[in-house]
């Protein structure tokens, strides 16, 4: 399994995504002005701020070259992970649904929360049980979920009770689309592969298709 | 540059009824506390100015990318 890990001007986790990546597969980075993915099995959109978060976040991200590949990609059932920026650039795309709003409290959050893998039909928790807690770390200042329609089975991973700290809808934290190709979450599984750093959760994502 | 034949336009956007806004709940907020009273229904958008040589183009310029239909309203002028 090779992973294409996207960067644009302003990304921050793209080295971190490339090691994870690493311990699962190979991995390479993507420059956001490639039009190509280099044969890239799968696609990781990493966090950061991507353009600045200019505008909106993730607005001016989806206009990249890299992302006319990306969307070519996804519509043939490429395998593509969006994480924090990289969730709301796919989410402007239109590759997934709805969209992501400042937090309710307004504040830049980190801390280390639990998710819920509710969906273990698609190939990134391919490896989960239904109902499987994973314990990954969040930072963000606007990651609160919002879609305007039910989302049934697209609904991938939710906060723990206790856990959704920016105000997501439904306590929605991940959603794929409707292939179930591409997900995208807020917390970043890529920080979470090392017991050094309290938890190797995340692999339980990233590895899935490798 | 602002060329002779350019129009002059300003595209106030803000977050649609409905979806939560905490920026206009903290702005309402702090009102009071300034001896401001009788203030309700506070939001907090934002305004983008532009000179463009075809004003007809606007409306698509804001539906592609300087809105998101999805959470937000737009209101050219």
């Amino acid at each position: 399994m090779r992973f294409g890990v996207v960067q644009f001007p302003g990304s921050c986790d793209e080295r971190d995504a490339l090691a994870a990546a690493r311990r699962v597969g190979d991995a390479e980075l993507l420059w956001h002005g490639d039009a190509d993915l280099r044969g890239a099995d799968a696609v990781i959109i990493p966090g950061g701020f991507s353009y600045g978060d200019y505008l909106r976040v993730g607005a001016i991200a989806r206009f990249s070259p890299v992302m006319g590949a990306v969307d070519r990609f996804a519509s043939e059932g490429g395998l593509v992970l969006g994480i924090c920026n990289g969730f709301q650039v796919l989410c402007e795309a239109g590759l997934l649904p709805g969209a992501l709003l400042p937090n309710t409290s307004l504040r830049f959050t980190c801390r280390q929360v639990e998710v819920e893998v509710v969906n273990t039909s698609i190939p990134w928790t391919r490896g989960c049980e239904v109902g499987q807690r994973l314990s990954i770390p969040a930072k963000h200042t606007t990651g609160r979920y919002w879609s305007p329609g039910d989302l049934g089975d697209q609904v991938v991973l939710r906060y723990a009770p206790g856990h959704n700290f920016n105000g997501s809808m439904n306590d929605i934290a991940g959603v794929c689309n409707e292939a179930g190709n591409v997900l995208g979450l807020m917390p970043h599984p890529e920080h979470a592969v090392d017991i050094l750093t309290g938890s190797v959760d995340g692999l339980a994502l990233i590895g899935a298709p490798a | 540059m602002v060329g002779p034949c350019d129009v002059r336009v300003r595209v106030l956007i803000r977050p649609k009824a409905g979806i939560l806004d905490p920026q206009g709940q903290a702005v309402e907020r702090a009102l009071p506390a300034l001896g401001f009273e009788g203030v309700a229904n506070v939001h907090v958008g934002r305004l983008v100015e532009l000179d463009v040589e075809d004003p007809t183009q606007v409306p698509e310029m804001c539906e592609r990318l300087l809105a998101n239909p999805l959470i937000e309203d737009f209101e050219i002028e």
